[in-house]
């Protein structure tokens, strides 16, 4: 049995793909997050919030193996029903066994490679077993031929879906920011995820680009893919997304339907920064039925 | 604009000789002490001292003037060439290349094939031994190692010191097991390429971790301890008196090339005497091993490792992220380049007949490092190229007894070889600072195979 894999249930029912349990971390004194538990749901997009420094990146990090948690039980169901826990894999296994991926704040791409040759590195493991691992590849066999078709028309289905056909040919690093953004996404699906995790992708993005990755997003999630994603663009968050989850300080302050969030007092005090003190009041105002 | 572009303006040639000027004084403290002063021993052994201001005046002369015709002549014209280009809308990209530009690479492989030949029917017998051995396979030897350490600095952007002891280990691995079992070369030289890469790998298990600076500092101690342990073990490698006696490389087992075995060569078919037909057949030999390592380099670029390998060069993380293995992806690296640094080595033992830890030092390293960066990291042509101006340049000087007449009867030109290595790499790194082929071929293409231009590549970062 592969490390971090269970038979057992572990109270996941079948429509969670991912739960995370008491999830603490740890830099040195600090604590960027304190026994935080949330849920995605499968085939939804969940967007994770919170004002800077609330340690969203922190958690995507730990989800996807960048970090090792202090503590808590990170848990992905696949859909064939096999669990992991992903805070016992290595971070190149959350994707490769988990099927998880991942984009970046800061985009990171291939930039000296083509845009076509980004979308084939991530299907490195397919086509490595396709290989042989690389000694029947290196004999040309069919088999090996075949699945390098595939792999291309594949990455030629990402590349349509993200409007980059035209470029394809180009080198990563030469397209316009949106773009890149763009390819991030395509390059992460092209690893045949269950699970895609997004930090921030619609930053620096202009109205119009925003719009079309909300139609990308929206069609990645037709195609059964849950999507967890860190967004500080309101209208991103609450136009696409099935169930928001706030941060603040490490903690869980708010959790559900994006309407839910909007009107919860405790995040309008954290986005606006209220006192302490006056959250009572903020919380008795709403109690009041005096809402905006 | 155009006063400060015209020629001979008061305002250009003003400019042209205050930098002329502020050259000399920089040139003149420079070299006071290395060229005006000169140390010799005397008929009593003590070191005594004299000037010589004739040749500082000279070299103060050089600078200052040069500077000054650069200044007031050539840049300006060089501008205006590019103005009047500029105006007239002509872009400098032709799409149209010249037959020998799209053909360089077949007409560079005919040449070689028929080079041994070529110097028989020019120089003759005696005379070609120089041209096969000390230029043909000297510099093939070098483009194989080259190749060898692209694979790990080139594509995998893992920036290797130590590359030379891999190139050891295949040459002792030849010279111990061949003289020790008297194993033939045929079967020797794959068993050296495997033991080079399994200490690829052995090496590469505790330093994979690091990167950049750190993972270059341990890769050059490899390289020492490599060194050390030949001159250290004298039990087994004879220490600093090396191995000498080495077999030859035999035709495949069918013929030999030793003098008085039954089926030699030579008696064979019934030619007169002469070692240059083993070095010609030394020269296929590595020739052929070049091609092998070209080849493998070519397809392994175009499968999913070679893909991982350029991937890894330009981000670590986003490899990560996408299921790659960083470990075993930079142990194969490693383990590939060091084959082919073992096939070299074995080659060397069998070509010399004789090895010793002399061979092996850093500056092995140094060179081949620099003609990699030098030739384009990732590039073949490119590499292949900068082998032959590197290590071809250092046997032309050899050749220069004239200069003897310029520099007096002391004068020993291979000893300026750095100040050659030196020389070129600033010239080059001044105009093609991404190496003689600054442009990456894509693996894969939907619609037209473009370069990528250098300034998008990365050089790697460990």
């Amino acid at each position: 049995m592969a490390p971090g894999t269970t038979t057992m249930t572990n109270g996941i029912n079948g429509d969670t793909i991912l739960k995370v349990e008491h999830l603490s971390m740890k830099f040195g004194g600090l604590m960027a997050i304190n026994d935080l538990s949330l849920e995605a749901r499968r085939g939804e997009i969940t967007a994770l919030i919170g004002p800077n420094g609330a340690g969203k990146t922190t958690v995507f990090n730990c989800i996807t193996g960048f970090y090792k948690p202090t503590m808590g039980m990170l848990t992905l169901q696949r859909r064939d029903g096999k669990e992991y826990l992903l805070e016992r894999l290595r971070d190149f296994e959350i994707p490769k066994l988990a099927g998880v991926a991942r984009t970046f704040q800061n985009i990171r791409l291939f930039s000296g490679l083509t845009v076509l040759e980004n979308l084939l590195v991530a299907q490195h493991n397919a086509l490595m077993k396709a290989s042989g691992y690389t000694i029947l590849g290196l004999l040309g066999l069919p088999a090996y031929r075949r699945a390098v078709d595939a792999s291309i028309e594949k990455a030629k289905y990402w590349l349509d879906k993200a409007d980059l056909t035209d470029r394809a040919d180009d080198p990563a690093g030469d397209l316009p920011y949106g773009a890149q953004r763009r390819l991030e996404i395509a390059r992460a699906m092209c690893t045949n995820p269950e699970l895609l995790c997004l930090d921030e992708p619609a930053a620096g993005l202009n109205p119009r680009e925003s719009a079309a990755l909300n139609t990308l997003l929206h069609q990645i999630r037709d195609e059964g893919v849950s999507i967890l994603l860190i967004e500080h663009d309101m209208s991103v968050v609450m136009e696409i997304s099935d169930h928001v989850v706030v941060l603040e300080y490490g903690q869980k302050i708010s959790d559900g339907s994006p309407d839910h969030v909007k009107n919860d007092p405790r995040v309008i005090a954290a986005y606006l920064g209220v006192e302490d003190d006056e959250v009572e009041e903020v919380i008795a105002e709403e109690l009041d039925g005096g809402q905006r | 604009m155009t006063a400060s572009t015209e020629t001979g303006h008061p305002n250009v040639l003003a400019k042209a000789v205050r930098e002329g000027l502020f050259a000399g004084v920089i040139a003149f403290f420079m070299f006071l002490l290395f060229v005006g002063i000169e140390t010799y021993q005397d008929i009593n052994n003590t070191l005594v001292w004299r000037t010589r201001w004739g040749l500082l005046a000279v070299f103060v002369a050089v600078a200052a003037v040069g500077r000054f015709l650069t200044v007031g002549f050539i840049k300006p014209h060089i501008d205006r060439r590019k103005l009047a280009k500029a105006k007239s809308g002509v872009l400098e990209i032709s799409e149209n290349k010249s037959f020998f530009h799209r053909h360089f690479l077949k007409i560079a492989l005919i040449f070689l094939v028929l080079y041994p030949f070529l110097s028989l029917m020019i120089v003759g017998k005696q005379g070609s031994l120089k041209y096969v051995d000390n230029f043909g396979i000297q510099i093939l030897i070098y483009v194989m190692l080259a190749w060898g350490l692209n694979i790990v600095v080139g594509l995998a952007g893992l920036l290797d010191l130590g590359y030379v002891a891999f190139y050891a280990v295949g040459a002792y691995s030849y010279a111990l097991l061949s003289s020790y079992f008297g194993f033939s070369f045929w079967l020797l030289l794959p068993m050296s390429g495997i033991l080079a890469a399994l200490w690829g790998i052995i090496l590469g298990f505790p330093v994979l971790r690091l990167r950049g600076d750190y993972l270059a500092i341990v890769t050059l101690a490899f390289g020492e301890i490599i060194r050390l342990v030949l001159i250290n073990w004298t039990d087994v490698t004879k220490g600093t008196f090396g191995i000498s006696g080495i077999a030859k490389a035999s035709f495949f087992g069918i013929w030999s090339f030793d003098s008085g075995t039954t089926n030699n060569f030579v008696k064979a078919w019934g030619l007169s005497a002469s070692s240059v037909y083993y070095k010609v057949f030394l020269f296929y030999v590595i020739l052929a091993l070049c091609m092998l390592t070209a080849y493998v380099t070519i397809r392994l670029r175009r499968m999913p490792i070679g893909r991982a390998w350029e991937a890894l060069r330009e981000d670590e993380i986003a490899c990560r992220s996408l299921g790659i293995n960083t470990v075993t992806t930079k142990l194969t690296a490693f383990a590939t380049g060091a084959m082919f640094g073992g096939f070299a080595g074995a080659f060397f033992a069998t070509r010399q007949g004789f090895v010793s830890p002399e061979s092996f030092v850093f500056l092995e390293s140094a060179v081949i490092l620099a003609i990699v960066v030098l030739g384009g990291m990732g590039s073949l042509t490119g590499i292949a190229i900068a082998a032959v101006v590197m290590v071809g340049g250092t046997e032309v000087l050899r050749e220069m007894a004239f200069l003897k007449v310029v520099f007096g009867p002391d004068f020993t030109p291979e000893l300026y070889r750095m100040l050659l290595f030196g020389l070129a790499m600033i010239i080059v790194m001044l105009f093609k600072p991404r190496g003689f082929v600054g442009s990456r071929e894509p693996t894969a293409f939907l619609k037209e195979r473009k370069a990528v231009s250098g300034s998008f590549t990365k050089e790697g970062h460990g």
